[in-house]
């Protein structure tokens, strides 16, 4: 076994700098969220939110180490054993785990409290890259297929019945893996196409606006191309299936989702309707971020992110206070640093030179970009409200650190991916 | 055919980038709505102040307490037709003033139309049952309602301190940040020393409101409201029937008493003359009175029993005397004659042994007595041989808590001066000073100052033997464990030379001060009359009784007032009367002192001390 070499001039330090500018910022963030002016607190103060993130940002740097110092084989060897202990955590929560803010994803220890199915994101990213990655596989068998969706859906079913749905989509974002891996887009376009029609369906009164929408873009399809009669069969069954969609709508809201969920969707369509009760979470966020106006109110000097108008203020809502304190230009830098990001991982991922690192890499980066589409997307009410964090600003040890240690994983194999051809 | 594919995926990230960002500009910049939602303030935030610790003597009688104010705000955007001369009568203002305020309030800095800012502060309860009825006649006006200081009794001004609003140089350099404009904050003794524990924590409660300012309940059902915290209650070691009394003896006169409990440090009274009735700065009226106060040619608000400094006179002798013994230099059978060519005395058995010498306070006796602590022959040089034994000295005074603050658990208690060869090198340059340059030291006179409480130190040290407990005046902080522990000094000087000085001490009551004789109680005493260029000499004493098993030791200054055995000696004495026995039988000796006339022209122009 070779000893450790050194590997800082091997990493990837644009994507560490990212990483640091974003964890400083949410941290000053979180301080801005939980700040009161009446009290005025300091940053560094132990009983609040930003205090007790300093301090899972100075473990993050101790993990950020382990998993450097850890030789990059491991993380391919012992995937299938680090999924197995995650899901076996994960259940475990059910069994004895507390409850916090309705979900039964926490476990104890002591003072200290852990949300397993953070550390599920990347134990799967692990094994979802391992089983691409092994020799001989072929993305077009459907029992590789199968084999695929049932190792996210474990994880997902477990933190379902652990009542965290907004968990539980995430996983849905390694259909972008598959389908970078080579599996039919066919799926990934439904899938999307259904979400889109379903909320189109919602923020349309009348159906019959929507069908007509439908109607001319099929024409059009129909016309543009060639293959006609191929084309209008699919495209018939497609319009069909639409329109099953459009009519599911209501059925789907009124019988399969929970009271909470279809107080979600409703605050989305038409938040006004009853600003005080369920549309309260999307008409204060978007109020507080609309408030900023171009570079917004100045740090710590925000009026509508302070005292929880905007429930979850330091955790899933964080992007409230960039956007009233820190207005569009503030907003601006997030969404690029994020963007900026996901193309960099995007990029890494490109340039691994096995198919384990690659497909990790494109999970890291499906992943973030879930989790930063589904969080901005909530909070400005183009998504309705799921309960997920905006990696690297939300309050959360275990988020915080289940993130680094997606991203960290993926700088390790990166720095490494020159030896990969000598272990070949 | 996958490579194609990673095209698509960036493409999907950026097109979600670019369509949140379109999406903010249109509800940041295009649409002003959310902006003028925000503003609309739909949520009040109410302050609720905490109450202010409260302040007990060490039986616990309540000596400071809080009151009900009320301070009236305004929104000024609430207010819509405004009619101005009802509220002139309501609120019993002049047209003229009414329109100051009003400039007044535009000129704060925090104004804003939409936040309640102070219009009229501090309304008494009286003011307040009178304008509760007609405030709803007055949309955008507020009544929050706060506290402010009041006190059982008009005495121990000084050491209580008194509390008003923060200024601004204060508000600057707060570093706790814990204070707003408006906030009132301790600014002298117990209520500026102990501020971080009487001050409590500030709630804060949420209403909604709709459009049209009317409150719809707590919001969130009082999920963010905050209690206030009230602060810590102070139990002091203050003995407020003996500060009382102490204030009453003193009264009309210039001057301090200290007293304190020996085994403890315990400050029993702490009395500043002339002194203030603390009702004065409370309240609306503290302003005002303030002025007043303040201005006033007799300083009531200095607090002399820790900043005025005095040469101590002929009660430094004790000192004196248990500096030789413990150097060698002294012994019980040592003997001077009384000459009088330095310095100079009054009639008394001669020539003295040590006993006497304390105890009928004879100058020249020290004079000779002092020179021995100095020059020990250390050097063949006279000028360093000075140097050396005045080092020394100084060494061991400042064990007797002397020349430096002694850490009293109030602001700006001054050290007095113990001058050491640094001083005398500044004054007379180095080696151009010795024994006889100093020598005014060894009655207590001279360069020496010392402040009251170090004085009643002194006897307290006296009482104990040679050590004494930090005096200090907050003996527990209820609900909390911040109460610094007390300190114990050593003075490093035999128990068995103390005895000594107490005998002597005891007969020298007998020789010069025949009035603080209390039948049945043995008293240890000695007084001094330190000499005052200025004027009339200042009358000292220092007490600690009983004899056995010490249970208060005091020392009283009075300014201008003459011999220590008439003025000083007398208060002393009764106030040990009235601590050990409850009360004061020597009623003749009560309204001499009361009546205050200590003077004679006699002895007026009789010099030097006794």
């Amino acid at each position: 076994m070779r000893r450790q070499e050194d590997i800082s001039g091997k990493m990837d330090w644009l994507t560490v700098l990212i990483y640091l500018v974003m964890v400083v910022l949410g941290w000053l963030n979180i301080y801005a969220a939980v700040y009161d002016e009446t009290v005025h607190p300091s940053i560094f103060d132990l009983s609040l939110n930003s205090g007790r993130q300093l301090i899972f940002i100075a473990v993050s740097f101790i993990i950020i180490l382990a998993i450097l110092v850890v030789d990059m084989r491991f993380y391919e060897t012992a995937a299938w054993l680090i999924y197995g202990v995650v899901l076996f955590l994960m259940v475990l929560v059910l069994v004895v785990g507390r409850e916090v803010g309705g979900n039964k994803a926490w476990l104890g220890f002591g003072s200290f409290g852990g949300q397993p199915s953070e550390f599920a994101k990347f134990a799967t990213a692990l094994v979802v890259a391992k089983v691409i990655g092994s020799i001989g596989f072929r993305m077009d068998n459907l029992r590789n297929q199968i084999i695929l969706f049932a190792l996210i859906g474990f994880p997902m079913l477990i933190i379902l019945a652990q009542k965290d749905t907004g968990t539980a989509l995430v996983f849905t974002a390694f259909v972008l893996v598959f389908f970078r891996e080579g599996m039919s887009p066919f799926l990934m376009i439904v899938g999307i196409a259904s979400a889109v029609i379903f909320i189109l369906t919602l923020l349309v009164q009348n159906e019959l606006y929507l069908y007509g929408g439908i109607g001319i873009i099929l024409v059009i399809t129909i016309l543009a191309g060639k293959k006609k009669f191929k084309r209008i069969a699919l495209l018939t069954i497609g319009a069909l299936a639409v329109a099953g969609v459009i009519q599911s709508v209501d059925y789907v809201i009124n019988n399969v989702m929970k009271p909470h969920q279809q107080n979600r969707i409703r605050a989305l369509i038409n938040p006004d309707a009853d600003p005080l009760g369920y549309g309260w979470n999307v008409t204060q966020s978007k109020i507080a971020i609309g408030s900023g106006g171009f570079s917004g109110k100045g740090f710590l000097e925000g009026t509508q992110t302070k005292f929880d108008f905007v429930p979850e203020q330091s955790t899933d809502f964080i992007f409230c206070t960039i956007g009233e304190e820190h207005g569009w230009l503030g907003s601006l830098v997030v969404v690029g640093l994020f963007v900026t990001l996901l193309l960099r991982i995007v990029y890494l991922a490109e340039r691994q030179k096995n198919r384990f690192a690659r497909v990790y890499g494109y999970s890291v980066a499906s992943i973030f970009f879930f989790h930063f589409a589904i969080n901005i997307g909530m909070t400005i009410g183009l998504f309705p409200v799921i309960g997920i964090p905006l990696p690297f600003f939300s309050y959360g040890g275990s988020a915080l650190w289940g993130f680094t240690v997606l991203l960290f994983i993926l700088l390790k194999l990166d720095a490494h991916r020159g030896q990969v051809l000598q272990r070949l | 055919m996958n490579e194609g594919r990673k095209e698509i995926i960036r493409a999907l990230m950026v097109l979600t980038g670019v369509i949140f960002l379109v999406k903010l500009f249109f509800i940041q910049i295009l649409d002003d709505r959310y902006a003028q939602l925000a503003d609309s303030n739909s949520i009040l935030k109410e302050v609720e102040y905490p109450f202010r610790g409260l302040i007990y003597d060490r039986n616990g009688k309540l000596l400071v307490y809080n009151s009900p104010e009320y301070d009236l705000l305004i929104v000024k955007k609430e207010i819509g037709s405004f009619d101005s001369a009802a509220f002139c009568s309501v609120f019993d203002l002049s047209r003229e003033e009414l329109r100051i305020k009003f400039k007044e309030l535009r000129a704060r800095k925090e104004y804003s139309p939409v936040k309640p800012t102070l219009f009229i502060r501090q309304l008494s309860n009286y003011d307040f049952a009178k304008i509760q009825e007609h405030i709803d006649e007055f949309p955008g006006f507020y009544i929050q309602p706060r506290t402010t200081r009041d006190y059982t009794t008009g005495s121990l001004a000084n050491a209580l301190g008194y509390v008003s609003e923060i200024s601004k140089t204060q508000l600057e350099k707060d570093s706790t940040k814990l204070y707003r404009q408006g906030d009132y904050i301790g600014q002298s003794g117990i209520e500026a020393q102990y501020e971080h524990v009487l001050r409590g924590k500030r709630g804060v409660r949420y209403k909604l409101r709709n459009v049209s300012g009317i409150e719809k309940g707590s919001f969130k059902n009082g999920e963010f409201d905050t209690l206030s915290v009230p602060g810590h209650d102070l139990v002091t070691t203050i003995d407020l029937d003996l500060q009382e009394y102490g204030e009453r003896l003193l009264k009309g006169k210039v001057g301090s008493l200290v007293a304190i409990e020996p085994s403890t440090g315990e400050i029993l009274s702490m009395i500043s003359g002339p002194s203030y009735d603390p009702t004065l700065l409370t309240g609306r009226k503290f302003s005002s009175n303030f002025m007043l106060v303040s201005s006033d040619t007799t300083k009531p608000l200095f607090t002399r029993p820790l900043m005025a400094m005095y040469p101590p006179g002929s009660i430094f002798k004790i000192v004196q005397t248990l500096i030789g013994l413990q150097e060698g230099v002294l012994h019980y059978d040592t003997r001077f004659p009384c000459d009088r060519t330095v310095v100079n005395c009054h009639n008394h058995p001669n020539p003295c042994d040590l006993h006497m010498a304390v105890q009928y306070s004879c100058n020249p006796y020290f004079h000779q007595a002092f020179r021995r602590i100095i020059n020990q022959n250390k050097s063949p040089n006279t000028f360093i041989d000075s140097r050396i034994g005045l080092e020394n000295w100084h060494d061991y005074v400042s064990r007797f808590g002397l020349g430096k603050p002694l850490g009293v658990d109030l602001p700006s208690e001054k050290g007095g001066q113990m001058p050491g060869s640094a001083l005398y090198n500044r004054i007379y340059g180095e080696g151009r000073w010795k024994f006889s340059t100093i020598y005014s030291l060894a009655i207590g006179q001279g360069e020496m100052l010392i402040t009251p409480v170090q004085m009643a130190n002194l006897a307290a040290i006296m009482a104990n033997k040679g050590y004494y407990f930090t005096p200090h005046l907050v003996k527990e902080i209820r609900g909390s464990n911040q109460l610094p522990a007390v300190v114990k000094h050593e003075t490093g000087i035999d128990a068995k030379y103390f005895t000594f000085v107490q005998d002597a001490m005891s007969d020298a009551i007998y020789g010069t001060a025949q009035r603080a004789v209390i039948p049945g109680i043995e008293l240890c005493g000695k007084t001094g009359t330190a000499q005052n260029p200025h004027g009339y000499d200042h009358s000292v004493f220092m007490a600690f009784a009983p004899k056995e098993d010490p249970k208060i030791a005091i020392a009283v200054y009075v300014e201008n007032a003459g011999w220590g055995g008439r003025a000083a000696a007398s208060i002393a004495s009764l106030m040990i009367e009235r601590y050990l026995t409850g009360e004061v039988k020597r009623l003749a000796l009560q309204d001499y002192v009361l009546k205050g006339e200590f003077l004679d022209k006699v002895v007026l122009t009789t010099p030097s001390t006794e």
